[in-house]
This record gives structure tokens, C-alpha cells and sequence, in this order.
């Protein structure tokens, strides 16, 4: 692993930090942990569509729903193993660079609901290294207290999508019931959208 | 590919001439130029309001892949694998914006835990799969997945609905246009080697 990597900081406690007022984006969530932590910034609220299975593919369908709302800030929170299924994802996402899109990534080093299996990532894969390798216009870590204001800065670009890489430990965020019927949700997201 | 191509163009002429013998019959055109299946479904599609062309390249879609690039009013997206065609297709939906999927069979196997999102969460969904393992290929590699193609489509709850002849194309893809965005389903329209002649090795 590498030596700087500190899994620390608490993600109930810090991803709130780093987003803001949850009410000025649309929210597409991972599933597991990031889907229980967007569930509870957004209250349940309807910019949220959050993932139960179809492990993969939160990164991109934040990029077609910012495609296809060009003035709404579209943030992707994913956790690490989700990302790390579809890194691709990065280099699809850079080459087309949507201004009004970010993406933070919830990084425990684990795979939290299969039985907390070290992940890739903890043990030495640096997501935020391969997001500016796919040349995602705006990057940043936060691994400490003392980052999380520069993170919060980088979610805000709004020339270029942005990637912050937030590296926790692996206290999971409180349990938050959520609404696991994808067509309900679908349903209620469009409607809060676009009528 | 290259050679898929040649054929393409080797057969361009008989479209066209099928193409002009439609539109002389049809009341929609006034232009005398002809066209080819491939540029009516794009018009087609953009017709029907599709802005966003997710694409993993291939010969059989190439004018698509490259019309929709030149087109200033659409988005192509370049894909690194046919999987993150179904996140940008339902983020679109999500967004209320019509989106396709540009494929050909073998990626189709690349998509299949994905399209879980589309069948739970009922998402309209259109794809266009050019085929291969299919009418007269010569490369044995291809048939594993060319023939499960449709099985696995199906099984994942997609409507498959083959194209054979020039003559299917337009009124295939307007069909799947229709029970797609605007009955909800997800539609996968089959572009078969018979219509697209297959490489030959």
C-alpha cells in the first residue's frame, strides 16, 4: 500500500462538507454505501437516483443526465469498487468534459457489502492518478481535515468536470431507509425534473 | 472491417436505386436525391428527437458513428465498452433527453448485468446491434456470441426486432423508435448480416 494513503476521515461527517446544499444538484448514487449516503444528503429527496444493483454504472449515467441537462450540476457519488468495474468510465467521461458534471468518489479501500474485502484501492490504486490519467480536467484528494476545503472547490468547477477522490475509513454511514423500486424512482426523479 | 466496408459500398448503388423506388412511391420527399438506408435512419432518429449516440466503433455503423460526431445538435459519445452505453442512455432518460446505442453483437455480452437498471427501473431504451455469427459470416469466433445474442437480449427483457432486407430497415427502426420511447420498452433492433453482407475470410 502506499504510505500516504490514510483511510480516516468519517464520510457522514465530511461528504456533506465537500457537496454543500445537497438541493443544488441531481444526484445519481452507486449502489451500498454511496447510495445510503446520497439517501441521507438528499433526505430521500427526488434529485436523487440511486443505484441497488447494475454495480458500474453511476459514472455514467451522470453523464447522460448531464448531457441532457446542460444547465443542472449533476454529482455522481460512487464508492471505490464501483469505480474501479467501470474505469473506463473516466476516459468517456474527459473526452466529452461536461462542465456541469462531478463525480466524488467514496474510497474505504473495501468492498463494504460483500464482507469488507480489501479493495484494489486499499492496496495502493490511486483513483484520483487514473481520473488524471483519463485527463479529467479537475482533480483533487481528500484524505484529511485540511483538504476538505480545497475538495469542496474542486466539486464546484463548472468549467470542466471534476473528480474528488475521498478517502474514509470504514465506518459505514448510518443505516437510511430507501426506496429500492428503480421504476418508482425513475418515475419520481422525471417528474420533479422535468414537469 | 475494411472489407465489410467494401461491401457496403459495392452495394450502395442497389440501395439507392431501392431507396428513390420507395420515395418516388412515398409523399414525403420532394428531392430527387437518393439515399441510403443508413442516412434515412439517421434522419429518422433525429426525427424522433434522439440528441445522444452512444457508440462502441464499428464498420456496420459507420455513417451513424460519423454523421452523428459532424452533427452539431446531437452528442456522440465514444464508448471503451458497450456497459457504459446503458448508464448514459438512462442518465439521458433520466434527463429527458432520447438517447441509442450504436453496437454490434459481440458487445452486446458486455451490457447484459446492466440492463437489470433498464428492466427494473422500466426505462425506455433503443439499440441499434449490427450483427455478426449470423447469415453467412466465415469467421467461426463470431458465433458464440452473434447466436446467443438475441437469447440473451430477450432474456434480459429487450424486444429484439431483426432487420433482413434494405426493404426492413426504415419501418424496423420506426417500429422500435415507437414501442421504445413511446411505449416504454426496451428495443433492440437487429441488423443482420444479410443486410449488411458479411466479411468475408
Amino acid at each position: 500500500m502506499k504510505r500516504d494513503f490514510k483511510f480516516e476521515l468519517d464520510r457522514s461527517e465530511v461528504l456533506p462538507l465537500l457537496v454543500g446544499n445537497p438541493k443544488d444538484y441531481l444526484f445519481i448514487g452507486g449502489l451500498g454505501g454511496t447510495a445510503r449516503d446520497t439517501t441521507r444528503l438528499t433526505d430521500g429527496g427526488d434529485n436523487l437516483y440511486a443505484l441497488g444493483g447494475a454495480m458500474g454504472a453511476a459514472a455514467m449515467m451522470g453523464l447522460g443526465l448531464a448531457l441532457a441537462q446542460p444547465n443542472r450540476k449533476v454529482l455522481v457519488v460512487t464508492g471505490d469498487g464501483e469505480l474501479l468495474m467501470n474505469l473506463g468510465a473516466l476516459a468517456t467521461i474527459s473526452v466529452l468534459n461536461p462542465p456541469n458534471l462531478s463525480i466524488i468518489c467514496v474510497d474505504n479501500g473495501h468492498y463494504g457489502e460483500t464482507g469488507y474485502q480489501t479493495s484494489h484501492t486499499g492496496r495502493g490504486v490511486d483513483l484520483e492518478e487514473i481520473a488524471k490519467g483519463a485527463g479529467i480536467m479537475h482533480t483533487a484528494t481528500v484524505q484529511s481535515k485540511d483538504q476538505i476545503e480545497n475538495g469542496a472547490k474542486v466539486v464546484l468547477k463548472d468549467d470542466g468536470t471534476s473528480f474528488v477522490l475521498l478517502r474514509v475509513s470504514t465506518k459505514e454511514s448510518a443505516p437510511r431507509k430507501r426506496n429500492l423500486d428503480a421504476t418508482a424512482c425513475r418515475i419520481a426523479f422525471r417528474n420533479a425534473l422535468l414537469s | 472491417m475494411v472489407q465489410c466496408l467494401g461491401e457496403l459500398q459495392a452495394l450502395k448503388p442497389a440501395i439507392s436505386q431501392k431507396v428513390s423506388y420507395l420515395e418516388g412511391k412515398g409523399d414525403k420527399s420532394m428531392s430527387t436525391t437518393t439515399k441510403t438506408w443508413q442516412e434515412e435512419v439517421y434522419e429518422l432518429l433525429r426525427k424522433h428527437d434522439v440528441e445522444i449516440f452512444g457508440y462502441v466503433p464499428d464498420a456496420g455503423h459507420k455513417y451513424l458513428i460519423n454523421t452523428s460526431i459532424a452533427d452539431p445538435a446531437v452528442h456522440a459519445v465514444s464508448l471503451t465498452t458497450e456497459e457504459e452505453g446503458i448508464g448514459l442512455c438512462t442518465g439521458a432518460h433520466l434527463g429527458g433527453k432520447r438517447a441509442v446505442l450504436l453496437m454490434q453483437s459481440s458487445g452486446v455480452g458486455n451490457t447484459i448485468n446492466l440492463l437489470s437498471l433498464v428492466k427494473l427501473g422500466h426505462f425506455p431504451f433503443l439499440t441499434l446491434v449490427t450483427m455478426r455469427g449470423n447469415f453467412g459470416e466465415g469467421n467461426p469466433w463470431q458465433f458464440p456470441m452473434g447466436q446467443a445474442t438475441q437469447a440473451v437480449l430477450e432474456a434480459m427483457g429487450v424486444i429484439c426486432l431483426p432487420a433482413w432486407t434494405e426493404e426492413d430497415v426504415l419501418p424496423v427502426v420506426e417500429a422500435a423508435l415507437t414501442m421504445s420511447f413511446k411505449s416504454g420498452n426496451a428495443v433492440a433492433v437487429l441488423l443482420t448480416q444479410r443486410l449488411l453482407g458479411a466479411k468475408e475470410f
